[in-house]
């Protein structure tokens, strides 16, 4: 996981598949950021999450949720086919937005800009 | 033609195992020419009966046990995911998306309901649950297997 931390937004990118193995750690570590962080809306980078299933899905709408209870938004990117499928079935669409395109960013130039770090 | 194969898998209910079933899954029916976004939606629909068992039939213990069988014939993927752990109480009610940790299950059937051609989830509370999904091998892709 890669965050990065400008002005008036978080951005956070998941490195993993994200299923029952893998989202308690997941979802520890982005509560971690979301709290360190509380005046931020939060763009999740989803580029290398390959594979997402229900399990997934609640750790992002979990989050989601958190969010706008504060009346902050939570936006998806670098969205691949296969999660844009579980994403599109469970209606996602309709209270999130989502870009499938991947982002060009610090982490793609090589570095983590700003206040980032690795967390997992 | 997609030669018949099949194999049965019997696992721990650990959650590591959820990756391990759908990877076994997913090799088996790229014995068959499914599209990509086939055998995506296949991974998706194994995955979520492994949870089920994991999570909701044994409650996140670990040392209950989950079998896996998949068989691949000329003309669909058939996988049957059991366990002996508490069983769903009511499989229709669970299918609505209450909320807590009901909606997760609700929308794990909701998955495997859309992504595979046949899924039935029999239960009984108590004595646990067997989901049996198949998934037919696309017509166009089985007329051109065939040239």
């Amino acid at each position: 996981m890669f965050y990065r931390v400008e002005p008036h937004l978080l951005t956070v990118g998941l490195e993993q598949d994200l299923d029952l193995a893998t989202a308690p750690a997941v979802r520890a570590a982005l509560d971690t950021l979301l709290d360190r962080y509380p005046d931020r809306d939060v763009r999740l980078d989803l580029d290398a999450v390959s594979f997402l299933d229900s399990t997934g899905l609640g750790v992002v709408l979990g989050r989601y949720r958190r969010l706008a209870a504060s009346g902050r938004t939570l936006h998806l990117v670098g969205v691949r086919p296969a999660v844009a499928a579980v994403l599109t079935v469970a209606g996602v669409r309709q209270i999130m937005t989502w870009d499938p395109a991947v982002l060009n960013d610090g982490r793609k130039r090589g570095g983590v800009a700003d206040d980032g770090g690795q967390l997992v | 033609m997609t030669e018949a194969n099949s194999f049965s898998l019997d696992v721990a209910s650990h959650p590591d195992n959820v990756g391990l079933a759908r990877l076994a899954v997913a090799a088996l029916a790229a014995g068959a020419p499914f599209g990509v976004p086939d055998l995506e939606e296949i991974r998706v629909a194994v995955s979520e009966a492994v949870t089920n068992a994991v999570q909701h039939g044994y409650g996140g213990r670990r040392d209950g046990r989950v079998r896996i069988e998949a068989t691949l014939s000329q003309d669909r993927l058939k996988v049957v995911v059991s366990d002996q752990g508490r069983g769903i109480e009511d499989v229709a009610l669970a299918r609505q998306a209450a909320a807590g940790e009901g909606e997760r299950l609700g929308l794990g059937i909701l998955f495997m309901e859309t992504f595979m051609d046949h899924v039935v989830v029999e239960s009984h509370p108590g004595q646990g649950t067997r989901v049996v999904m198949e998934k037919r091998v696309p017509v166009a892709a089985l007329a051109a297997d065939g040239d």
